[in-house]
């Protein structure tokens, strides 16, 4: 199959049914109700469930009874619904079942606004709900590695029992570009006989199962969280995917930057470069966990004299730069979140500045000793 | 010597940790002993809430889910959208279903979903130790509510079957109790039909059983029945509300 | 080499679609390509805008200040984005509802009577594509009978609708090569 045109939205709608998944619940806000728009018709043509629930509330819920009869399910959303569903997300993560979420980001806190934002990273990599849990976080910078991101979280959700959520932005789900769905990551739904709480009968057992999060006794708790950190901790070894632009040459300034805002950094590092200024940039495509190691092998270069975040956001993933960097070089933040994306000539002036050896930007966390 | 009386299939062999006259061990019973009786045990799955039934997957030996605060229907909506061929029902207080999951069990039955809820209605917050809930008696004592329920300031006790027939789809709503054999015998027979109708793939069941909290309340287990009949029922009337014929 | 090209008008004159269609055109081509919408209250009603960017090379970003070229199907986006256009680059004006010029000297103005062309070609629903026939066929951003096979195959399903799209193309790049 050729690449199709296609809004970031639709793949999203597309990508989760070609890995396999024929369950969606959802509750439209924008700017992500496309997919639901999509999956609405497109469900029910490949036999698949589509529903839009009552509130977001309610569809985490629907996500966890679902996940807990065996079944690959996912739902998407934006900012305040991920809220909303938060409570869920707390409790599909301490009864260990596989699920997929997609947040597409708008701007906030509160009702915030509707263009595209990164301000929920720390939502999506800290907590968001209540409890020691994480999630696998995933930020495509592409409609293509949307799709593809989707369609490799059901695989990941299952290999750890755990809540895969894909971190994008309004863009991400609003624009179009070419994508082509990858056959190969196609994937059968594991065996799920062990846990499911899917009828006996239906999987030929005498042993029922229990899917539940109510621990009462304390060292029973105590277990049941440190068998939920080994598994993060696992993910710390196995999970961590980043992608490096122009970090061979001796470049002198570092950005990490991830998502729609990485494009964005791309192209100043281009610019940059043309001007003869070397600049590398990382670009984390996983934000838990997050590239720690390789940020701070590519921070530590001789020629780099210091590291910038820049991001759609007041200073979020910066608080995960700096402790990979664990202060061997200084580290600046860059940042909007009102739902301008900052443009390549902004990040030049910036990254220009750093290279002059002087922070320009107000409230940057370099001014705070 | 034939056995003429022993415990369902469907039921543990686990002590409950249920008060002294408290009749969820009675509504658990008839849940177990309708499962059996129509020979699903083995493709059920039941939704426990969060309250004083929040270990009722312990007494039952069927596959069941845990759910948090109110949101069992929409757990169970997710299972039997997913999963048609399971039978799948929730089993919630008043607190669970009346208060926090009010917006879920309402649109869980408005959509139709095919499962069964058994809502046990006993006037009262009964694991938090006795607060004030949406279905307390006007007038009555509660730990949030020590000078008695007063309907000025927080309104009517909700009658949940009765808000629940006014909606056009659900299948089968109705209210029964268990504080005497007869009423145990009428309450079983609409808990087998809330599950056959769902069975038959009709739309949304549920049953309201008024039950009693001997502790919360303060009175005996029979003081308890006594208030129940007295108190509640003239309020809460038992029968069927909606049925498919309707 | 990366051109931008804005599309801009008020919600409903088919601003989206044109954009899309040159969007598919350049896939065709081989080219990398991305369509940006502006979304949210803008197209509800007020004006619409949607950029699509060309280019030999993954696109970065995404969010651009200054296009290389514009359609303006309205006097409040030629007033809004005349003055961010590159030298050099095309500025397409809608002479039908645009009665003033982009006031620049730097560029390649076309004024086109988008409105009236469509009605001649069968509808005023087709004015998105007069404009898009001209663009192209100034511009030379693509080759043109590409663009006619996707005009054809985006209207494929309805026949009327396609004759009347085809001939709106075509009078478009009439009106901007003469």
């Amino acid at each position: 199959m050729g690449k199709i045109l296609m809004k970031g939205n639709e793949a999203i709608g597309e990508a989760a049914i070609r890995a396999g998944c024929l369950n969606y619940f959802a509750y439209p806000i924008t700017p992500q109700s496309e997919v639901a728009e999509y999956l609405s018709w497109r469900m029910p043509e490949v036999g698949g469930v589509f529903l839009q629930g009552e509130s977001e509330v309610a569809v985490g819920y629907m996500l966890f009874g679902a996940a807990g009869a065996g079944e690959r399910v996912f739902t998407t959303s934006s900012s305040p619904g991920i809220s909303l569903m938060s409570e869920a997300i707390s409790y599909i993560a301490a009864a260990q079942l596989p699920a997929v979420f997609v947040n597409i980001i708008r701007g906030g806190p509160g009702l915030g606004g509707i263009l595209p934002s990164q301000g929920d990273y720390f939502q999506a990599t800290k907590g968001g709900g209540h409890g020691d849990y994480r999630l696998l976080v995933m930020a495509p910078a592409s409609v293509q590695e949307t799709a593809e991101m989707v369609m490799q979280a059901f695989p990941l959700a299952e290999k750890y029992r755990n809540p895969v959520m894909i971190l994008g932005d309004g863009l991400i789900g609003q624009m179009m570009e070419p994508v082509e769905f990858p056959d190969h990551l196609r994937t059968a739904p594991s065996n799920k006989d062990e846990w499911a709480s899917s009828g006996m009968s239906t999987r030929g057992s005498s042993r029922r199962n229990l899917v539940k999060s109510l621990f009462l006794d304390p060292e029973t708790l105590n277990n049941q969280n440190l068998l939920l950190k080994a598994k993060y901790d696992r993910m710390k070894r196995e999970e961590v995917r980043y992608e490096g632009y122009n970090l061979q040459g001796d470049y002198r300034v570092l950005i990490v930057s991830y998502g729609t805002m990485s494009r964005v950094c791309r192209t100043a590092v281009d610019n940059l470069k043309a001007q003869g200024l070397e600049v590398g940039l990382l670009r984390p495509q996983t934000l838990f966990p997050f590239p720690e190691r390789a940020i701070r092998e590519a921070a530590g270069k001789s020629t780099c004299r210091a590291v910038i975040s820049i991001e759609m956001s007041m200073g979020q993933m910066v608080e995960d730069v700096e402790r990979s960097v664990r202060g061997i070089r200084s580290v600046h933040w860059y940042g909007k979140c009102g739902g301008d994306v900052p443009t390549p000539e902004e990040i030049m002036e910036v990254v220009r500045d750093l290279d002059d050896g002087g922070c320009q930007t107000p409230g940057c966390i370099c001014d705070k000793e | 010597m034939a056995k003429t009386f022993t415990k369902p299939r469907s039921l543990s062999d686990q002590y409950t940790h249920y008060c002294p006259g408290c009749t969820h061990g009675v509504i658990h019973r008839l849940v177990a002993e309708t499962i059996d009786e129509l020979g699903v045990m083995e493709r059920t799955v039941g939704i426990a809430p969060v309250g004083c039934a929040v270990l009722a997957y312990n007494y039952f030996n069927c596959d069941f889910q845990e759910a948090a605060h109110g949101r069992a229907p929409a757990m169970a909506t997710g299972i039997k959208r997913v999963r048609p061929d399971l039978v799948v029902f929730t089993y919630q207080g008043d607190g669970d279903l009346a208060s926090i999951g009010m917006g879920e069990i309402v649109h869980a039955a408005n959509r139709g979903e095919k499962f069964t809820t058994i809502f046990v209605n006993n006037a009262v917050y009964g694991m938090t130790g006795g607060q004030m809930a949406p279905t307390t008696m006007p007038g009555q004592r509660t730990t949030t509510s020590p000078a008695g329920r007063d309907v000025q300031q927080v309104g009517m006790p909700i009658k949940v079957a009765e808000l629940l027939a006014a909606l056009q789809t659900p299948a089968f709503i109705s209210r029964q109790t268990v504080i005497d054999p007869k009423s145990i015998r009428k309450a079983k027979q609409a808990i087998r039909r809330a599950f056959e109708y769902q069975v038959a793939g009709r739309c949304f069941s549920l049953v309201e059983v008024l039950s009693t909290c001997p502790t919360n309340w303060g009175k005996t287990p029979l003081e308890a029945v006594d208030w129940v009949r007295d108190t509640m029922l003239p309020y809460y009337p038992l029968g069927d509300l909606k049925t498919p014929e309707d | 080499m990366q051109s931008e090209v804005k599309f801009a008008g008020f919600g409903g004159q088919g601003i989206l679609l044109s954009a899309k269609i040159l969007a598919h055109a350049a896939l065709e081509a081989g080219h990398e390509v991305v369509w940006i919408p502006s979304y949210g209250p803008e197209m509800r009603g007020g004006t619409a805008y949607c950029t699509v960017v060309i280019g030999d090379r993954p696109i970065g970003s995404p969010i651009i200040k200054n296009p290389r070229h514009l359609i303006a199907m309205n006097r409040p986006s030629l007033e809004k984005f005349a003055a961010t256009i590159r030298p050099g680059g095309v500025i397409l004006i809608n002479q039908s509802l645009v009665p003033i010029g982009s006031g620049r000297d730097d560029v390649d103005e076309l004024a086109v009577p988008v409105n009236e062309l469509a009605v001649a070609a069968g509808s005023l629903r087709a004015a998105n594509i007069v404009a898009l026939g001209a663009f192209v066929a100034r511009s030379r951003i693509l080759d043109f009978t590409l663009l006619r096979r996707c005009v054809e195959a985006e209207f494929a399903a309805k026949p009327k609708v396609l004759r009347i799209n085809q001939d709106a193309l075509e009078k478009g790049r009439a009106a901007a090569v003469g």
